[in-house]
């Protein structure tokens, strides 16, 4: 394989992998938070057994997301010189107010919120709380920004080849921006959310009645379900901007070869890229056309548009974009449908008395987030190829020169390291609900509420 | 912008400044957390748990300043960091998987069943190892101007174990500041090895810098530089022999001077440094791209300056609100 290859795998696996932990912080930031700011308000002790919980799968996903970002900051040098040269002067100020603006913030607020609580005052905790929680979303503010604009840049001009910005209200509000935004931090409210519900279904079957448990649970399945739809629509808004933008990836991920009305939502088909043409395609007649211009014969852009006079296409590969897209899909559809009959069984039982085959459901789901993340970005940059910035600079113009047998033996040991790292991640997960599920106290301490020195002690599970 | 004359010229000194500024702060704390790391061997199994309650709640701040360091190489210096980072393309990885184990390590050591804690304290040493090393290897390499030849990377390797045993050393320093009683007699111990990696390290690239380029020989030893800089060389060695007097007296009683060796330690880092930009200004990839030549485009970079204005000061700030919370003796780490 050549270095191209190998640096856009090895790229694709850094980027992979990090981006499961902040799809995590960002929310759980938040939901932390809310888990505070429950306790101050009614000061039950159930609250804080929460937050002591989830405080420490925060604190384990913030490290593994901090050294996986490390690893990206500089393969850009590494393995993609090209990407800085040409575009620099956009991408850098961008990163750069990504580091001082968010990086610093979650960094040290971090310290004070994980290890700080005795040694501050409530609300300071609180805040620095609230400080982590919005630095990990201004974070993902910059580099969704940078993102966006390597989709539909512009404020931009090129001299003799090189990118300079010359408007930077429309760089950060490029077009595609506010959808992906709004799609990312949807996804990952919904990640913590089938995460919370999963786990707290897991320490419910294996019998553990603590009300923090049945609270996280209710808490998980609420927020699933008010965010699913939310993300559905959110997700149909955003294909039509890239339909406006970036027709050819639309293109690919509809499977559509040919441009014209009444095309069909193709459910399922092996796309054939020497033959151009589905094989086993199985479609709804016009629901392409229903869906991305709301009537029966609307016009769809097909991929035979976006191939150079000599053939060479100018459109990503279609397998790829095409099915991520549609396993993206499908994992909304379940998260949907288990949401919200969650919703329904949660008034009907309550949450401590739901059965087990729900139960099970959520626990299997508790990574359902992780599986639409990554498949959706799959398709979204996937879908850019062959430019990495779109119309300004192609992808194999930006790889270093750097021998393939380097990329190849570093790649194997991110990989290696990459696999035994996710393996520990989800078996302490397990392991601390576990040992949680066992009453094991997750603190000896009482709490004080803000502005009140001491609140009685409810010892949770005793 | 003209008030300051032309910005082609002051912007990228400045940002030259601001990413010396960076790497130098990067150096004292990520040395400091990596030096206790690198200790860890040498610790029993529970002061294992106080050595990393000394670094728990700063080590990803610290570990913040190489991103923007090496951020602002990448931002305003573009073209230099491609050829910066391209030849050092496996050390970068190496560093890149010790700091990932590193990091990983501190949460898992803590979360992780008890039968695997001694498999991630052997991480959390590994990766401090790896990154240490690998630091201390760009660190000569940069030095003999990023060409591979043998003797560069012999030299290389010299300067990776030297920088190494320069930052158990201050790890060292760290621990006597945050440590007390049999643990903190221990850290002294430590340090007077640790020192010899500092002396060996600093003298090994001052001695090697003037050879590598007649340019850089010219900047120290013509006349009059040769004299306005004579107070560095001598500062250092004062530094360096009154470090040896106060490692041998300490710990003292009522550890009224515990401070002492780190501040000491981070004054001839600074000396040290402040050495080699002088040697290698105006070049960023040494004799070779000057940050004149590598600059972004000056519009882009006044952005990034006006930002950096407002919220370096706020970062200086809290960042210094942390050290003061967590001030005194390291204690257990909770949550609660």
């Amino acid at each position: 394989m050549d270095t191209l290859l190998l640096s856009r795998i090895q790229f694709g696996a850094n980027i992979s992998f990090h981006i499961l932990f902040p799809t995590i912080t960002i929310a759980l930031g938040w939901m932390l938070l809310f888990f505070k700011l429950r306790f101050s308000v009614t000061g039950e002790r159930k609250w804080m057994d929460a937050y002591m919980f989830w405080v420490k799968i925060f604190a384990l996903s913030f490290a593994m997301g901090v050294v996986s970002g490390i690893t990206m900051s500089f393969q850009f040098g590494t393995n993609w010189p090209g990407f800085m040269e040409t575009v620099g002067n956009v991408a850098g100020p961008l990163l750069a107010y990504e580091v001082i603006t968010a990086f610093f913030l979650e960094a040290v607020f971090l310290g004070i919120m994980l290890f700080g609580a005795s040694r501050v005052k409530p609300w300071v905790h609180t805040l620095a709380t609230f400080l982590v929680a919005f630095g990990t979303t201004m974070s993902a503010f910059w580099i969704i920004v940078l993102n966006s604009w390597m989709h539909t840049p512009q404020g931009y001009e090129l001299r003799d080849g090189v990118v300079f910005a010359t408007d930077w209200w429309a760089i950060v509000f490029n077009p595609s921006m506010p959808y992906r935004l709004i799609h990312m931090l949807l996804a990952s409210g919904l990640t913590v959310a089938f995460l919370i519900a999963g786990i707290s279904a897991l320490r419910l079957l294996w019998g553990d009645r603590a009300e923090s448990v049945k609270t996280t649970l209710r808490v998980g399945i609420v927020a699933a379900a008010g965010l699913i739809p939310l993300q559905i629509l959110a997700g149909d808004f955003h294909g039509l901007n890239t339909l406006e933008h970036q027709p050819a990836k639309v293109a690919a991920m509809e499977g559509n070869w040919e441009t014209g009305p009444n095309i069909p939502l193709v459910l399922f088909a092996i796309p054939d890229e020497e033959a151009r043409e589905n094989r086993f395609e199985i479609g709804i007649p016009n629901g392409a056309s229903l869906i991305l211009k709301h009537k029966a014969d609307g016009v769809v852009p097909g991929l035979n548009d976006f191939v150079a006079e000599d053939g060479t296409p100018l459109h990503p590969r279609v397998a790829p974009v095409f099915f991520s897209f549609r396993i993206m899909v499908a994992t909304g559809m379940a998260m949907l449908a288990l949401s919200w009959a969650g919703l329904y069984l949660l008034r009907r039982y309550g949450a401590g008395a739901m059965p087990d085959v729900p139960l099970y459901a959520f626990a299997a789901m508790s990574f359902s987030g992780w599986i639409a993340t990554l498949a959706g970005w799959y398709t979204t940059e996937i879908g850019r190829q062959p430019w990495l910035v779109q119309g300004v600079l192609s992808t194999k113009d930006a790889v270093s020169d750097v021998p393939s047998g380097m990329v190849l033996s570093t790649l194997i040991g991110y990989l290696v390291i990459y696999a035994v790292l996710i393996v520990a991640y989800i078996g302490v997960i397990t392991y601390l609900a576990r040992k949680a599920s066992r009453g094991e106290p997750l603190s000896s301490r009482v709490y004080p509420r803000g502005g009140e020195a001491e609140v009685a002690a409810l010892h949770a599970g005793e | 912008m003209t008030y300051f004359g032309d910005p082609a010229i002051w912007l990228p000194w400045t940002f030259a400044a601001l990413m010396g500024l960076s790497i130098l702060i990067y150096v004292i704390l990520d040395g400091f957390d990596l030096g206790v790391g690198l200790l860890m061997p040498l610790a029993d199994e529970q002061e294992k748990d106080r050595l990393v309650a000394s670094i728990g709640p700063f080590w990803d701040a610290n570990e913040t300043w190489l991103v923007l360091a090496i951020g602002l190489l990448l931002v305003a210096f573009p073209p230099a960091h491609g050829i910066i980072l391209t030849s050092l393309y496996l050390p970068v990885f190496i560093m890149l998987v010790g700091l990932i184990l590193r990091g990983v390590s501190f949460e898992f050591r803590a979360k992780a069943p008890l039968s695997q804690k001694k498999r991630w304290n052997a991480a959390f040493f590994a990766g401090s190892l790896m990154a240490s090393m690998s630091q201390g290897f760009m660190l000569g390499m940069y030095v003999m101007g990023l060409t591979w030849t043998l003797s560069h990377v012999a030299f290389a390797l010299l300067t990776a174990v030297f920088l190494t045993v320069g930052y158990s050393f201050i790890g060292a320093a760290w621990l006597i500041a945050k440590t007390e009683g049999a643990l903190q007699t221990r850290a002294v111990g430590w340090a007077k090895g640790g020192i010899w990696g500092l002396i060996l390290g600093i003298g090994a690239i001052s001695v090697a810098t003037p050879f590598v380029s007649p340019r850089i020989f010219d900047k120290w030893f013509s006349l009059p530089e040769f004299l306005y800089l004579s107070p560095m060389p001598i500062l250092s060695g004062a530094l360096v022999l009154y470090l040896f007097w106060r490692i041998h007296k300490l710990p003292q009683v009522g550890d009224k001077t515990a401070w002492s060796p780190f501040a000491a330690a981070m004054a001839l880092f600074a000396l040290a440094f402040t050495g080699m930009a002088y040697s290698f200004y105006p070049y960023v990839v040494p004799e070779q791209i000057t940050i004149y030549d590598a600059a972004a485009a000056p519009e882009s970079l006044f952005i990034i300056l006006i930002g950096t204005l407002f919220v370096l000061p706020a970062i200086l700030g809290y960042t210094a609100l942390s050290y003061y919370i967590f001030r005194g003796k390291a204690t257990e780490l909770r949550y609660d």
